[in-house]
């Protein structure tokens, strides 16, 4: 039986299963399924990454010149969807996964065989939407909103719904497995406030996690019902009410904005001590910071929709309401600085990406800001000033976390160093081109361009020319990202240390590098000296 | 942003630059504080790391302010907010409909006077569109009206509305979800089956203005351009006056304004054959 297979494996204490289809299918080690997620989400990014380029393509200049305007709408579609579900999230549950158990020092996820059904879900889940592309009528292309009624229009409904449903399962599970471990598997002496800000993120986008898919569930299963089985709940002809979807899927949608924000502040909060060598600034106001954010997170949601039409208490609301997230996120700005400040700092790969990531983020949370601000919104909502703000966001925030995370630990997941040199050459190369892909975008907004259109006035053109070049750029350096890692792995004669960063503190760096298979059979005794936020007094 | 040309547009405009600024000036000292932090505190030119790790003052300092900044950000946003929810005092209303892939005008009211009749399709130009087909081979610079270029953004039959008046805008639409947008006016407002929104404007300068749909709305969402075109008040009366006697000619013509979906008869003087057969 292939339970007691693995089973035996725990018992002598012997490292990862030698079949290959045992280690990596049926795999119950947290270490095995987060590299499982690592290696999705990176090949996820590049198949999400592709259809931006044909989006870029289409726009260097005016007319259209490469794809029809259906298949144009398809490919915003399915970049975002891909981006989103594929690359962004399930980096974040690799990273936890791999990540959570070595800080806390626990010895697996709490639930480990949830843990790989969880995985195991994402790759079907994709096939089935990217299946849609190659079928008769095409992927959807209604926008990865999905507003109806013009999302039912399309052919793909049915298999949109459903590996949206995969993926939320796979979401749910997931953040389940994290909140078990993080409450139920600390190693004693590791008090909820000595944990690293990595963890708290996790333990807390666990709970929007939880809290928001369902909601994302059902919306897309009333659009199920509508197309299919002659409901009405979002047909106005029927009684329904199409912004009642809105409602619905922004609830969902804000949440999910900060799930996919809030493990990157985590991240960041890890390495910029780390090569700062002092401990991170005022920390239980970082971890407070993040819960409010969460919590702010639920009574915003009506600020993506200031154009439909709400009443005007509404907008008053959910205006204010969005403003008080600067608060929360500025405090946690000005604590990296300040923990930056007196420190004594190198900048090696992971803190050039941290550092880029606060000081863009930075940038994104400022046209946050200004879209907040309803009666200027109605100028520029849904324009690519919109686009601008969360490309920077998540581009130059989330994905620039991981990548960071991904430079922090890759020596101690593979046990060699990677190649500085390239790791410092992706790095420039990405912000340097990331800033001449996303920054015009501002401009074009501003002018007036509106987002998710395949063609344009000449007025606009030497804007999207410039933006186009950058993003070709971008997405060819993330192809370095690529070869360092797999340098890294195979081919680095660099053996790593135990504790690879002069500055880094906390659990996992007591383990060997590479971390071996097992890792806190035992309990470790925890000595506060050792750990990152060991005596907290703030 | 553009300043625009209405009444109300300057608000928009204004509360953006007020922010912009703000942001600048924070961007300014947070990022001037994190480059001077980095050359000052590397460890190549010896820094030594200092243990501190919190102060309550500097904490409460940086809450407190950032919360004074939102609160004047606020008390200017919402009464931008109020007067435009305000659409009371208007004297003339105008009936925007968005379909896949043009917009329907249909004027109700005028100085508290019904309007019959007066309603026509607005669709993306014969030229544009020709030019935007799929390899054309035609080059976009050379869709010209007067030297400006319009690709894309020229419509075969404008709105025409006059300047200096209180124009309500109720918005709807017929099939899927649009966007109204007209950037000089300052704002955008979605179209909704089912729903009918409700906008004002109050012109300020006779002009030509331009804009284009802001929602996703399908194949042609890039190609569903508003131009509207603002002249003064006695032109506009005396181009409505036209448009009534077209629209209710003594002959025993169809009834051809009732039906959305129908030709409109409104639009046969000029650009009949223009307003027919083109869909992207």
């Amino acid at each position: 039986m292939a339970h007691d297979a693995t089973h035996d494996h725990h018992d002598d204490h012997h490292g990862a299963p030698s079949n290959f289809f045992v280690r990596w299918c049926m795999s119950t080690n947290h270490k095995d399924i987060g590299t499982l997620y690592l290696v999705f989400s990176l090949l996820m990014f590049f198949i999400g990454g592709s259809f931006a380029m044909v989006i870029r393509a289409e726009l260097f200049k005016p007319g259209l010149q490469l794809v029809q305007p259906y298949f144009f709408n398809e490919m915003t579609t399915m970049h975002a969807l891909v981006m989103i579900f594929g690359a962004v999230m399930p980096a974040f549950v690799g990273l936890g996964n791999w990540m959570i158990p070595l800080m806390i020092g626990a010895p697996d996820m709490a639930l480990p065989r949830m843990n790989n059904l969880s995985f195991w879900i994402l790759p079907f889940a994709f096939a089935l939407l990217l299946s849609t592309l190659f079928l008769p009528g095409g992927g959807p292309a209604g926008g990865w909103t999905m507003y109806p009624p013009l999302s039912l229009q399309g052919d793909s409904v049915a298999y949109l719904v459903f590996a949206v449903h995969l993926m939320g399962i796979s979401s749910i599970m997931g953040a389940i497995n994290i909140i078990a471990t993080i409450l139920n598997m600390r190693a004693p002496g590791m008090d909820l406030l000595k944990m690293p800000v990595f963890v708290w993120s996790w333990l807390i986008t666990a709970f929007l996690l939880i809290a928001v898919m369902p909601v994302l569930a059902g919306a897309v299963t009333m659009l199920l019902t509508d197309k299919y089985f002659g409901t009405s709940f979002f047909n106005a002809a029927g009684g329904g009410d199409p912004v009642l979807f809105q409602h619905i899927f922004w609830f969902f949608g804000h949440p999910e904005v900060y799930i996919m924000i809030l493990p990157a502040f985590g991240l960041v909060s890890e390495i910029i001590p780390t090569f700062a060598r002092k401990p991170i600034f005022g920390y239980k106001a970082m971890v407070f910071a993040i819960a409010s954010i969460a919590f702010l997170s639920f009574i915003v949601w009506a600020h993506h929709m200031f154009a439909v039409g709400l009443p005007l208490g509404g907008e008053i609301f959910f205006m204010y309401a969005t403003m008080l997230i600067a608060v929360p996120t500025g405090v946690k700005v000005f604590n990296w600085v300040s923990t930056m400040w007196g420190g004594s700092m190198t900048f090696e790969t992971p803190m050039l990406f941290a550092i880029a990531f606060v000081i863009l983020f930075t940038i994104g949370g400022f046209s946050g800001l200004m879209l907040a601000l309803a009666p200027a919104d109605f100028q520029y909502h849904d324009s690519y000033f919109v686009v601008a703000h969360f490309h920077y966001v998540l581009v130059t925030g989330a994905i620039f976390a991981i990548i960071a995370g991904t430079y922090y630990w890759l020596p101690k997941w593979t046990g060699h160093m990677y190649s500085e040199f390239w790791g410092k050459m992706h790095f420039w190369n990405s912000v340097v081109w990331v800033n001449v892909l996303f920054f015009p975008q501002h401009f074009l907004g501003l002018a007036g361009m509106p987002r998710r259109i395949p063609d344009y006035n000449v007025a606009f053109a030497n804007f999207n020319m410039i933006s186009s070049i950058g993003g070709f750029l971008f997405g060819a350096s993330q192809l370095i990202f690529v070869g360092v890692i797999i340098h890294a792995v195979w081919f680095s004669k660099k053996k790593a240390l135990d504790r690879v960063w002069e500055g880094a503190k906390g659990l996992e760096w007591t383990v060997p590098s590479p971390a071996p298979f097992h890792t806190f059979e035992l309990p470790p005794v925890i000595h506060d000296e050792e750990l990152a936020h060991g005596h907290v007094e703030d | 942003m553009t300043r625009g040309a209405s009444e109300w547009s300057p608000e928009a405009y204004f509360l953006n630059n007020v922010a912009l600024g703000v942001c600048v000036v924070i961007g300014i000292l947070v990022f001037g504080a994190m480059f001077i932090a980095m050359f000052r505190f590397r460890k190549s030119r010896g820094a030594v790391a200092e243990k501190w790790s919190h102060n309550t003052m500097l904490e409460i300092v940086w809450t407190t302010i950032p919360v004074i900044i939102l609160i004047v950000l606020a008390y200017l946003a919402t009464g931008g907010l109020r007067t435009f929810a305000d659409t009371t005092g208007s004297e003339m209303t105008v009936k925007v409909t968005g379909y896949q892939w043009k917009w329907r005008y249909d004027y109700v009211d005028y100085k508290g006077k019904a309007i019959e009749k007066v309603g026509f399709m607005s669709k993306l130009d014969r030229e544009s569109d020709e030019t935007r087909q799929l390899n054309s081979g035609l080059d976009p610079n050379a869709v010209q009206v007067d030297g400006y270029n319009t690709y894309l953004i020229n419509v075969d039959k404008p709105l025409v509305v006059p300047v200096g008046v209180k124009i309500r805008f109720v918005i709807t639409a017929g099939d899927v979800i649009h966007s109204w947008w007209v950037p000089a006016l300052g704002w955008k407002m979605d179209a909704i089956p089912g729903i009918v929104n409700a906008a004002w404007t109050n012109i300020t300068e006779p002009g030509v203005y331009r804009g284009q749909c802001a929602e996703l709305c399908g194949q042609d969402h890039g190609f569903m351009p508003i131009v509207v075109k603002a002249v003064p008040k006695e032109e506009f009366e005396k181009w409505l006056a036209d448009q009534q006697a077209q629209a209710n000619p003594p002959a025993p013509a169809a009834p051809a304004a009732a039906s959305t979906t129908a030709a409109p008869a409104t639009a046969q003087a000029t650009d009949a054959p223009v307003s027919q057969g083109h869909q992207g």
